[in-house]
């Protein structure tokens, strides 16, 4: 079973239950107001539970947030963002503004539920009524709990780590995106409410695909996730990160930072299918996506493999990224980004080679349709202790009907010159002919787009597990319904 | 089955087909010959319903209903099939993927279920081997680097699965060596039945040795000049065009 799937299953008892049972108690707990400052970070952390070390790290990355410049924002029209205007906690909401019965979401962004297979169940959650903590990585650490234990693979959620493995977190937390990188990464690093916590042992292969599943649900909530993944020596993980959000029509903020670990002989695989909701024809409404991720290969012949499928969010702003420090180490990155209607994304990837041997490969799929803007943002950076390195770029966007853009930036810095850096990159238009004869063998449309755009992509959709690439063509699919015709 | 009458098509402004009338019958298979540039594949787009043909004038009917007002794979799941002179590349498109999404497709729009997976394993591979299409071939991408011959006979390949009940075959002769033209052409006769009819296109009196039709027309300067049966065929291949066209 896809573990997605079965991550939306485990929800669906727990949701269940909850919401017979538990639910109730937590109706009763308040939302701090609506502002972003130390009282509110104070809130978060005794909410939490916290130690005091980890309120003081909290507390010195908004001092650190407040002194930090915005990024500067190329190729995206980002309207300011008032941040004092977000709500940057939430909790189950009170009975007197329970959230929208099923009947009344939008019967076309139910019809996409349903054809992505998610359950009438999982709709009930979109409302409103499941809790972010529901779905924070409770199905695998409940489903393969003792199987996990049993090898020392740690995987819960980063606030239980913070209690349970606080060596770990001290050490690796902020270790490969400090909080001063840039002001997101700091707003992260005071606010952040949850995300996964994996530590995989010396020597250990993890058995299973580990799989947490985002969603936003309240209103005017900010979401600030917090992954961290450390693989120790020969060691492997593989990780699915599944992301969707219910239609709001004001624009919801999503900056989480997700770091990874990798020392020697370790490898790293995330796959993400992004999936936010991306406002409507007109772009009202959608999520911000400005997501951090950043992956340290530390140890010699130590592998980190970014796979990304986004097609949601009304603004994307995402570069994962690999740090290559460890001799031989590889850091791979593959992408599709699907922008349709008024969405915008600027994604890519950044490769700092910085060990001796290192190599990076980067393949990335832009798809734009509608009026939709779809940028490349690529860097790759050889240092000059980096003898040998070695880089692979494949660029290819595909433009499907006359208002949208497609753009490639590229930058290359090497200060060695043994290394070797190619690049490829290519625009082109669907072909009317292509979808002409995919209609003659009778498939309507929408589906020839779907398949051809498919085709377009394999080269990157092969890298995402089996189960979560059927859904991810699904997702390809639907995410260009009404582009053509 | 299928009656044209009067078609005048046009593309940017450009008059190609000028009054053409044509009536297949169920079971029929019609070969249309004419010197290139006459009209012939503007004919097959225009029944599938390409668009950028402007129908200046004139009605198409199939199987009593009003063609022109289909959608293009509306027509393909009424049982319209069209062999491409020049079919097209699908990268990242297995082949066999395609042709179970082509059946799938159908059998959607008929009110069916999807194909059991083994089923289809089962119809592809009587199928292939029939046109000795090997199983290596099926799981590459969609015509990507086929060599012309290949390519033609995937065309077969995708008609036999979809069993049309009109099949429109544009040069599919053209670029097969004698063995595939023999093997192809068994794959047509195959399908010839009381209930399906062909349009087959082609230059060359040789293949209508193979596949033997009823009827055959000659098409100059987007009408057809010329009908008649078989012999037709042979006296053109004597006589050339001009000298058909002039007679007519
Ligand atoms: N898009 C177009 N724009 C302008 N002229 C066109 C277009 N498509 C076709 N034509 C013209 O229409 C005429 C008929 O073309 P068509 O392809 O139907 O010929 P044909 O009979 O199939 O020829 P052949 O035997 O060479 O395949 C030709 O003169 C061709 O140049
Ligand atoms: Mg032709």
């Amino acid at each position: 079973m896809a573990a997605t799937e079965q991550t939306i299953k485990q929800v669906n008892t727990l949701g269940d239950t909850d919401y017979k049972y538990g639910f109730s108690t937590e109706l009763d707990e308040i939302r701090p107001p609506k502002g972003l400052n130390e009282d509110i970070i104070k809130f978060i952390s005794a909410q939490k539970d916290e130690p005091e070390w980890m309120l003081d790290w909290r507390l010195n990355a908004f001092k650190v947030f407040n002194k930090l410049p915005k990024p500067e924002w190329a190729k995206l029209n980002i309207p300011e963002i008032d941040y004092q205007d977000c709500y940057y906690y939430s909790i189950p909401k009170s009975l007197k503004d329970k959230p929208k019965s099923l009947d009344e979401i939008d019967p076309e962004i139910i019809k996409t539920y349903e054809k992505l297979g998610i359950p009438l169940k999982e709709q009930k959650m979109l409302s409103g009524i499941a809790v972010d903590a529901v779905f924070d990585s409770v199905s695998v650490a409940t489903t393969y709990k003792k199987q996990l234990s049993d090898l020392g693979i740690v995987f819960c959620s980063i606030s239980e780590a913070v209690k349970t493995h606080p060596d770990l977190v001290k050490k690796y937390l902020g270790s490969v995106i400090p909080v001063s990188d840039h002001s997101f990464a700091a707003l992260n690093s005071a606010v952040f409410t949850d995300g996964s916590f994996i530590y995989i042992p010396e020597g250990v292969r993890c058995p299973v695909e580990l799989s947490t599943y985002f969603r936003i649900n309240a209103m005017n909530t900010g979401q600030f996730e917090r992954t961290l993944i450390i693989a120790d020596k020969d060691s492997y993980v593989s990780y699915l990160e599944g992301c969707t959000a219910p239609m709001r029509d004001e624009n919801q903020l999503h900056a989480a930072n997700v770091e990874l670990v990798a020392l020697d002989n370790a490898e790293i695989k995330y796959s993400t299918v992004q999936n936010w909701y991306p406002g409507d024809k007109e772009g009202k409404g959608g999520i911000y996506n400005f997501v951090t991720k950043r992956g340290a290969c530390r140890g010699k012949n130590s592998k980190i493999s970014w796979t990304q499928v986004e097609t949601g969010s009304a603004i994307t702003w995402k570069y994962p990224s690999c740090i290559l420090q460890g001799d031989n180490s590889k850091g791979e990155f593959y992408s599709v980004a699907i922008t349709n209607n008024m969405q915008q994304a600027d994604t890519g990837t950044k490769m700092i080679h910085i060990g001796k041997n290192t190599s990076s490969k980067i393949i990335s799929k832009g798809i734009s349709a509608g009026k939709a803007n779809n940028t490349y943002r690529g860097l790759v950076n050889i240092l000059s202790k980096a003898k040998n390195a070695r880089n692979f770029t494949q660029c290819d966007s595909l433009l499907i009907g006359n208002k949208c853009g497609a753009h490639t930036v590229p930058y290359i810095e090497s200060s060695n010159s043994d290394s070797m850096v190619e690049h490829e990159a290519t625009t082109s238009k669907i072909n009317e002919d292509q979808l002409f004869y995919c209609q003659q063998r009778g498939l309507n449309s929408e589906d020839a787009v779907g398949l051809i755009v498919n085709g377009f992509c394999k080269e990157v959709l092969q890298h995402l597990p089996m189960e979560f690439a059927v859904e991810a063509q699904k997702l390809v699919a639907i995410s260009l319904e009404g582009s053509v015709g | 089955m299928l009656e044209i009458k009067n078609l005048h098509v046009s593309i940017e402004e450009k008059k190609i087909i000028k009054g053409l009338n044509l009536s297949i019958n169920k079971g029929e298979v019609h070969a249309l010959m004419g010197p290139n540039g006459s009209g012939k594949s503007t004919l097959s787009y225009v029944l599938s319903g390409k668009d950028k043909y402007e129908i200046d004038d004139g009605t198409i009917e199939y199987n009593e209903k009003n063609l022109l007002e289909l959608d293009v794979d509306e027509r393909a799941n009424e049982g319209l099939f069209l062999a491409f002179q020049y079919p097209m590349e699908i990268p990242g498109v297995q082949t066999s993927f395609f042709l179970k999404t082509a059946i799938n497709s159908k059998r959607k729009y008929l009110g069916h279920s999807e194909m059991d997976a083994l089923e289809f394993a089962k119809l592809m591979k009587s199928k292939a081997e029939e046109l000795n299409i090997n199983n290596e071939m099926l799981k590459r991408d969609l015509n990507v680097n086929y060599s012309g011959g290949e390519k033609k006979k995937q065309e077969i390949l995708q008609m036999s699965m979809l069993s049309p009940k009109m099949a429109i075959l544009d040069e599919t002769d053209s670029g097969l060596d004698i063995d595939a033209l023999r093997i192809v052409s068994e794959g047509v006769n195959k399908l010839r039945s009381k209930e399906n009819s062909f349009l087959v296109i082609t230059h060359y009196q040789r293949l209508l040795n193979y596949i033997k039709p009823d009827f055959v027309h000659i098409i100059a300067d987007g009408r057809i000049v010329k009908s008649g049966d078989y012999s037709l065929a042979l006296e053109l291949e004597e006589k050339g065009y001009e000298e058909i066209s002039k007679s007519a």
